[in-house]
């Protein structure tokens, strides 16, 4: 298989019925939805809507109780574990709300985004060392912070780090959760920028989870708002943020500030 | 290139006792290509719902839309997404970008999504800039910083980066000094000459008769029990 | 109590029978940890009761064992597992390589070549390669089932970056039959050549940590490196001071308070018989004499 054999016609990820319970009560249920090649889907919803239960479950973090999910065809939920992440270490990229969770702290920059080209065999240390500095530049990290490590990194820094040691090795789909959260507004709109940029230029299918409405308008063609666990509704970003239909996304979006 | 049928729409306030309130029904409308149409009405009329519902911003309650072949009212978001990308182009009253975009970036954006290389879309952005008299030393600045006109100015430019079928324009010459309204005029123009179909709402009565082949007052699609 | 109370080598049978089965397990996955039901033993940890627990489970009356730590037959740890084994098991014991048919080391692999027929035994205080880089247990358990060694390399690529050169000159981590990741026990890098395509039965015992692996004769063994920083089993740059080998691994020995020091074979039983073949160096009586 090679890296562009993905067909446009298809979708590269679709979600049938996806439920996952903690006993009796629910993370999230019956989900469905298709994502297609270079689309970014955001998720919104409050806190405990379910949206990061459900982003874990499609990452594999978490295992879901019913459904299926279908990456290029292959159900991700029955595949066997080392093909599973084989594919987040590869195909997949996770990028964390807090920089801390997606980095490892004690390594450097550098080794940070080196990391995943050694675990598919790049053995070559120059050639290593001149992707991840080419990377460091992409995400707008001064080549000379290479050998520093991430705490001595701001967070915006930080979190730009996590991007570049997620996308090195060219993955198709990018789970997000909160990516800009904890951020000022300033560095916000940078790594927004950044994001928007490298989704276009990489063709990257992307699933975002936020509560912020500004940030799901600026990065999202499509929005899913959850409520209780459930999708209360499902559509172009701009329509539902415009035009709610539920009684619910009216409420959310009339209540913040305008976006 | 354009063709509207039976639409409707009403508005559903859930956090305001349910209240329904009916804003259009019955609304038709046909655009050629090389044809610009106006829109007139008075204030709250619903020119600006219309012009929405044609770019799938607001849903439509029944009827449709068809724009080159396909229903704006029934299709999925990705298709409305692709006929965004190729096919309709919308030119606002308000630019909304990501903050610290540079102006000339922000106007290559619709050739860059549609995967043309980055110097052929800078080229053309640089071209329209200095069409519209945006000097040379803001284009790696971001608009948002930028007066009312310059913003607007910023924001034809990217509307017209991409030659694009079908336009809705929402009042494009507003704010305007009569130099730049005359380039805003002469690329409508342009655009027509070309085949694009074009839909506008312009309360510049000279600018209207100057590019606009034919006028719909839409007070004629306001809910009858309303009215 | 007489040492006659304890079973032959001190532990029962029935434990014996444990240990082994783990042994043999351990040879039949080169390299992979196998958990065993590590016992008290009459030393504290740290001093080698991984390695005793192996030894005295791979004993037979008919034996002969050597013991060295750090390569010497005649330090503390060394003496007294000698000692326990002479008096639990009334085995035979050597210093010279080539009698003995278990060595049990503490940090060194012997300078002379073993020969098939022989078994050394490690004592490895932490047997986790992947410790330091990924402390869950329960992760790098995942990691070493799903072959993600990924890690490993970052370790040796900042290495390279802050030092310029692969810093680990100790427990250097090995891969075995292109399969698991080991870590060698704390030996230095200069021994690391020998584990792979040698005659002998290598055992690794770690007591405190309950893990047991092993590696049968002849399996391939390759130190971890990047093509551009090949592995480099260095060593200090002298010949021995009391034997003139150039080969062998040294241990730097001061001398005074004004920073005088020699350099010794760290291996006491190679450089004895070196010197009894006459072999000299700079410190010898005839070397003093010219």
């Amino acid at each position: 298989m090679t890296m562009h054999d993905v067909s446009l016609d298809q979708p590269l990820f679709r979600v049938e019925g996806l439920t996952k319970r903690y006993g009796k009560r629910i993370g999230c249920a019956d989900v469905s939805f298709d994502l297609w090649p270079g689309e970014v889907l955001g998720i919104v919803g409050e806190s405990g809507s379910g949206k990061s239960t459900l982003l874990g479950c499609l990452a594999g973090h978490m295992q879901a109780d019913e459904g299926k999910i279908l990456y290029r065809g292959r159900n991700t939920l029955t595949m066997p574990e080392p093909e599973r992440r084989v594919l987040s270490r590869t195909e997949w990229a996770f990028v964390h709300q807090n920089p801390r969770d997606g980095l490892r702290m004690g390594v450097s920059a550098g080794g940070n985004v080196g990391e995943r080209l050694m675990a598919i065999g790049a053995r070559n240390y120059g050639d290593i060392r001149e992707t991840a500095a080419d990377w460091l530049g992409r995400v707008e990290i001064a080549g000379e912070r290479i050998d520093d490590r991430p705490r001595q990194f701001s967070g915006g820094m930080q979190q730009r780090l996590q991007i570049a040691r997620n996308l090195v090795t060219s993955p198709r789909l990018v789970f997000m959760d909160e990516p800009t959260g904890g951020l000022d507004v300033s560095v916000q709109a940078r790594l927004l920028d950044l994001l928007r940029g490298l989704v276009r230029d990489m063709g990257l299918s992307v699933i975002i989870v936020t509560h912020d409405l500004a940030v799901a308008r600026l990065l999202a063609d499509r929005l899913m708002v959850m409520k209780d666990g459930h999708v209360i509704e499902h559509g172009l970003t701009d329509q539902v943020l415009d035009d709610p239909q539920a009684a619910y996304t009216q409420l959310l979006v009339s209540s913040v500030l305008q976006v | 290139m354009i063709e509207i049928e039976n639409l409707s729409k009403s508005f559903t306030l859930h956090n305001q006792g349910g209240a329904v309130i009916p804003v259009m029904a019955g609304a038709h409308l046909r655009v050629e290509p090389g044809e610009c149409v106006a829109l007139t009405g008075q204030s709250g009329a619903g020119k600006s719902t219309l012009m929405r519902m044609i770019y799938g911003n607001y849903l439509a309650a029944s009827g449709s839309i068809r724009i080159g072949g396909v229903d704006v009212a029934t299709v999925t978001p990705r298709d409305i997404i692709r006929l965004r990308r190729e096919t309709l182009g919308y030119v606002s009253q308000y630019l909304r970008v990501v903050p610290r975009v540079p102006t000339r970036t922000v106007v290559a954006e619709p050739l860059l999504a549609l995967g043309k290389p980055e110097g052929e879309a800078h080229a053309r952005a640089e071209e329209l800039l200095t069409m519209l008299n945006i000097p040379e030393r803001l284009w790696s600045l971001s608009p948002t910083t930028f007066s009312g006109g310059e913003q607007q100015r910023v924001n034809i430019a990217r509307g017209f980066a991409h030659e694009y079928p079908a336009m809705l324009l929402d009042e494009p010459t507003a704010s305007l000094d009569a130099r730049n309204r005359d380039v805003v005029l002469s690329l409508i123009e342009g655009a027509k000459a070309r085949g694009a179909a074009i839909i506008g709402i312009f309360h510049d009565e000279g600018a209207r008769n100057q590019v606009c082949d034919r006028v719909v007052d839409v007070t004629g699609f306001t809910p009858k029990a309303a009215a | 109590m007489t040492d006659q109370a304890y079973n032959f080598a001190y532990l029962d049978e029935a434990t014996k029978r444990m240990i082994r089965r783990a042994l043999l397990k351990g040879l039949a996955i080169p390299g992979y940890q196998v958990p065993f039901a590590s016992r008290e033993m009459p030393m504290p940890y740290g001093w080698g009761t991984g390695g005793v627990q192996v030894t005295a489970a791979c004993l037979t009356p008919e034996d002969t064992l050597k013991v060295i730590d750090q390569g010497a037959d005649d330090t503390t740890n060394a003496v007294s597992i000698r000692k326990f084994f002479e008096r639990t098991a009334q085995v035979q014991t050597s210093e010279t390589t080539a009698e003995a048919t278990v060595i049990q080391t503490r940090h060194r692999i012997p300078e002379v070549a073993l020969t098939e027929g022989q078994i050394l035994v490690y004592q490895v205080p932490i047997p986790e390669p992947l410790r330091f880089l990924e402390p869950r247990e329960s992760e790098t358990r995942r990691m070493h089932a799903l072959e993600e060694y990924g890690l490993m390399h970052v370790k040796l690529y900042e290495d390279i970056a802050r030092h310029g050169a692969i810093a680990t000159s100790y427990a250097y981590p090995v891969k075995v039959e292109g399969r698991y990741v080991m870590d060698p026990s704390p030996i230095p890098k200069f021994d690391n050549p020998k584990l792979g395509g040698n005659a002998a039965i290598q055992l690794f015992g770690a007591g405190r940590e309950q893990r047991i692996y092993a590696l049968p004769p002849y399996t391939d063994v390759v130190s971890l490196d990047f093509e551009d920083h090949p592995f480099d089993p260095s060593k200090a740059d002298h010949a021995c001071d009391l034997c003139g080998s150039e080969v062998s691994y040294l241990d730097e020995v001061i001398t005074d308070d004004k920073g005088s020091r020699i350099f010794v074979c760290s291996d006491t039983s190679y450089c004895t018989t070196r010197q009894d073949e006459g072999h000299t160096g700079r410190l010898s009586p005839e070397g003093e004499a010219a």
